[in-house]
């Protein structure tokens, strides 16, 4: 009869091989095999925006979205010329990918749907949205005669749910075709180009479904307003 | 048209890899030392030699690691784990004096670290914290990446060690835990985790040691910051709570200074070789606050359909394995059958519910009806890439496995959208559940079913040519009974505890939904799946203990009871099928298991579902105040 196996030593012995296998081993040889195969993806896609002016400085990830739009309708029409992204949850300001004094960082508003806040967010955006337009003359909604200050004014064209909701992440780069072709009038007029090369340049920067099936088609926001600020200051 | 096609395709995709992983994992838990399939023994069967005689592992004349009985592999199972707790909680302690930390974090609060060594050993991967402002690089490899791999290696070999059970006869042993964990991690775990990371990084997750990027603004910013009061020697004045204090001005409003934001700060690290066993062991702690939403953790739509069914393959393809291991495979597609069933509907209605957002919303004129250039649906907590249906298949995919890592947030999903994911989870991770430890939940499920179906046709229950006693239908109605007195249990303390306890003081939104954050989060922990309703401020001293305390003990309180059962089974002889014998392979007999199922999780969580979700509900469909 065999006396008890030893469990103490194999124990201690197993988890220390193993977590030098895994937790050392295994990431540094991924990193290695990742920075000679895919060098620039795997330190965050940087890109430099040649026209910037910024000295061939980083102008951002092509991942990650940067903020051009508001919900001040205040602020509104000096934004006008931009394509707007998603509204961000992120503090302190929109798009804050890492704060490490403020701790803070990717974040969702995480606000349920039965939440006010929600709904006041939502029209605050659409307010800014609208003050947007309206400082190059568009206007979006119609008054019904007799309307009062309880009933909301009545919506000319329905804006797109992705351009007035906050992403997952806080730091979404895309939006869909529709909502950029929303903005085409407001951006067009506000940098005088034409509606149709707007959206020839919309066009460069959207992203159909990968092999036509699998996600959603997007428009990668800073790439186009990148490429925006190089044809018209 | 193309959200069902997306839904019906990534589960093609699954099914067809089952049968060659599952056949794959069967050859390697049956497997010689030094042997397993695919040219993998020859390349590391001297790495499993010399681990074992590092180890001091036993070996038999047959030079085999010598087989244990169902007492000494619990214990080593336990003391393994127990090791990796400590081990986590240290990293986390000593971070700051340690190297790989670019960023410069200091420790972790000892709470925090005692709630996520607890929830990273569990396979729960709960996060109480965000990664990118918490964890340096060195403790999420070592201490929460080594996890990941260990964790879901531990749930593999309790259920190799039920399975063997089932199969063997007469006999007094269940395997040799030490194999099992390193025959599992070396052969299974580590190659299919490098080959989704490199796959990872090539959509563009991040696999850096360098610290954070800067890079400057196209549009700079600017926001209005509070300014604290200091005192005459220029330290910030605190209140009772150690709170800075604002400084007000003489007309008693709050003053603010305007702080320019040039810059964006773009964080990177070794994110895409611990995504992809995060994904693979069904763990889910996200290398970033946002998991799996975040552009660096999940870039593209290839990445996300890669991670999905990183999700669900090893649980779905132990199915198979487990019918190879009995020598019946009618089994193993049985159990296999009996997740779908479950399954499928749960999705189709996660998604017909998201797709058709949330009325008051669409009254303020926006589109929420899905076009060719729109998503529509309910987009808030969503990413602009995955849209509707990839958002609702990774909620029910992430919920049925015990994932936990979410690509949208739980939180603001529709009241009935988030109660599906809610209740795939209290139904007790055993659709499909966690690497391991779903299909040794579902396998006792089977042994409830067998006994009632016993029962209905006054048989003696069998499973597999092996009596069912009372000591085995102990034992799974412990399995089956100990998450639901968590989540239960849990959840009534956190709403019943005075104020200033903490219970109800981290939830963030109003009415029925404030229940539901409370009831998601034990319901995640107490299952061990590590999702939530990511707005309850849960990195408190209550919610870091308490819900520490719910992960424990479903791990290992399960896991005690399902190798008791391995242990009894094994020691017992296989009678013959007869004409009276119940077959369970049968649709007759998916039907009484997904009946089981669904009865004790409909009959458990239905009263708590209809305080949260369904008063939610009933609240949106009601005209606005």
């Amino acid at each position: 009869m065999l006396s008890h196996p030893p469990i103490i030593r194999p124990a201690l012995i197993l988890f220390v091989i193993l977590s030098i296998i895994t937790g050392i081993i295994y990431p540094l040889a991924i990193t290695g095999i990742a920075q000679v195969a895919f060098a620039d993806k795997a330190n965050g896609s940087i890109i430099t925006d040649a026209g910037s002016g910024n000295g061939g400085k980083p102008s951002g990830s092509s991942l990650i979205g940067q903020e051009f739009g508001t919900s001040d309708p205040a602020a509104a029409p000096a934004l006008a010329k931009w394509f707007w992204g998603r509204p961000s949850a992120t503090s302190p300001v929109p798009y804050t990918a890492l704060n490490l004094d403020k701790g803070t960082g990717s974040s969702g508003s995480n606000l349920a749907q039965t939440n006010p806040a929600l709904l006041d967010n939502i029209k605050a955006r659409l307010a800014a949205l609208d003050a947007a337009d309206a400082s190059v003359g568009i206007v979006r909604t119609i008054t019904a005669p007799g309307a009062t200050d309880s009933t909301p004014a009545q919506r000319i064209t329905a804006v797109p749910v992705d351009l007035v909701t906050s992403s997952a992440s806080g730091l979404d780069p895309h939006i869909s075709p529709a909502a950029a072709e929303y903005q085409v009038p407001r951006i067009a007029k506000a940098r005088g180009l034409t509606e149709d090369a707007l959206r020839a340049l919309v066009h460069q920067h959207t992203q159909g479904r990968a092999f036509g099936l699998l996600g959603e088609p997007v428009v990668n926001v800073l790439a186009l307003n990148q490429a925006l600020g190089n044809i018209s200051r | 048209m193309n959200g069902p096609l997306q839904l019906m395709i990534s589960l093609a995709v699954l099914l067809a890899l089952v049968k060659p992983l599952g056949w794959f994992m069967a050859r390697v838990l049956e497997g010689q030392t030094g042997d397993a399939p695919l040219g993998l023994g020859r390349t590391f069967g001297w790495l499993e030699r010399i681990i074992y005689a590092l180890c001091g592992v036993r070996m038999n004349v047959e030079r085999r690691p010598v087989e244990m009985g169902w007492e000494p592999y619990t214990v080593g199972i336990l003391l393994f784990n127990a090791i990796g707790f400590v081990a986590v909680y240290a990293l986390q302690r000593l971070q700051g004096a340690l190297p790989a930390n670019p960023a410069g974090l200091g420790p972790v609060e000892a709470g925090s670290a005692f709630n996520t060594a607890v929830s990273f050993v569990t396979n729960t991967n709960w996060q109480g914290y965000g990664g990118e402002t918490t964890m340096s690089y060195l403790t999420q490899m070592l201490g929460l990446g080594v996890q990941n791999f260990l964790s879901a290696a531990t749930g593999i070999a309790v259920l190799a060690a039920l399975i063997r059970g089932l199969a063997r006869r007469s006999s007094a042993t269940i395997g040799n835990c030490w194999a099992d964990l390193t025959r599992v991690t070396l052969y299974i775990l580590l190659p299919l985790s490098a080959v989704l990371a490199i796959a990872l990084v090539s959509q563009g997750v991040v696999q850096s040691f360098r610290g954070p990027q800067t890079v400057v603004l196209t549009v700079p910013l600017s926001y209005d910051e509070p300014v604290m009061k200091t005192d005459a020697a220029g330290n910030v004045v605190s209140d009772t709570e150690g709170k800075p204090v604002p400084l007000t001005g003489p007309d008693g409003k709050p003053v603010t200074k305007l702080v320019a934001v040039t810059t964006q700060t773009i964080p990177l690290g070794p994110a895409a070789s611990q995504i992809a066993i995060k994904q693979l062991g069904t763990n889910g702690g996200g290398f970033f606050n946002v998991n799996s939403a975040h552009p660096l953790e999940n870039p593209t739509a290839l990445s996300n359909f890669l991670q999905v069914l990183a999700i669900l393959l090893i649980p779905a393809a132990l199915c198979w394995t487990f019918g190879e291991m009995v020598r019946d495979r009618r089994q193993g597609w049985a159990v296999l059958a009996a997740m779908l069933v479950i399954f499928v509907p749960l999705l189709a209605a996660t998604y017909a519910f998201e797709s058709r957002g949330t009325p008051a919303i669409a009254a303020l004129g926006v589109d929420t009806m899905a076009g060719t250039a729109g998503p529509g649906g309910n987009m808030e907590g969503k990413e602009a890439r995955f849209g509707i249906a990839d958002s609702a298949l990774w909620a029910a995919a992430t919920t049925a496995a015990s994932n936990g890592s979410v690509n949208a947030m739980h939180d603001s999903f529709t009241p009935l959208g988030g109660l599906i994911p809610m209740w795939l989870m209290q139904l007790g991770e055993v659709v499909f559940g966690g690497v391991g430890s779903g299909l040794y939940g579902m396998l006792m499920f089977v042994i409830v079913s067998v006994f009632v179906a016993g029962l209905m046709v006054g048989r003696t229950p069998e499973y597999l040519g092996k009596k069912i006693d009372p000591f085995e239908m102990k034992m799974a109605a412990i399995v089956v009974l100990v998450p639901c007195a968590l989540v239960l249990v849990g959840t009534a303390v956190a709403v019943a505890l005075p104020e200033g306890w903490g219970g109800r003081a981290g939830v963030s939104n109003p009415g029925p939904h404030a229940f539901s954050q409370i009831l998601y989060a034990f319901s995640s922990a107490g299952n061990n799946n590590g999702s939530a309703f990511a707005g309850l401020s849960a990195n408190t001293p209550f919610y870091n203990l308490a819900l520490g305390l719910a992960m424990w003990f479903s791990r290992f309180w399960i896991i005690v009871p399902v190798l008791a059962v391995a242990g009894s089974m094994a020691g017992k002889k296989i009678t013959p099928a007869t004409s009276g014998t119940l077959p369970t392979h049968t649709p007759v007999f998916v039907g009484m298991l997904v009946a089981v199922v669904i009865i004790v999780g409909a009959l458990t969580f239905v009263p708590a579902l209809a305080l949260g979700p369904v008063a939610e509900h009933l609240q949106l469909s009601a005209p606005a105040r």
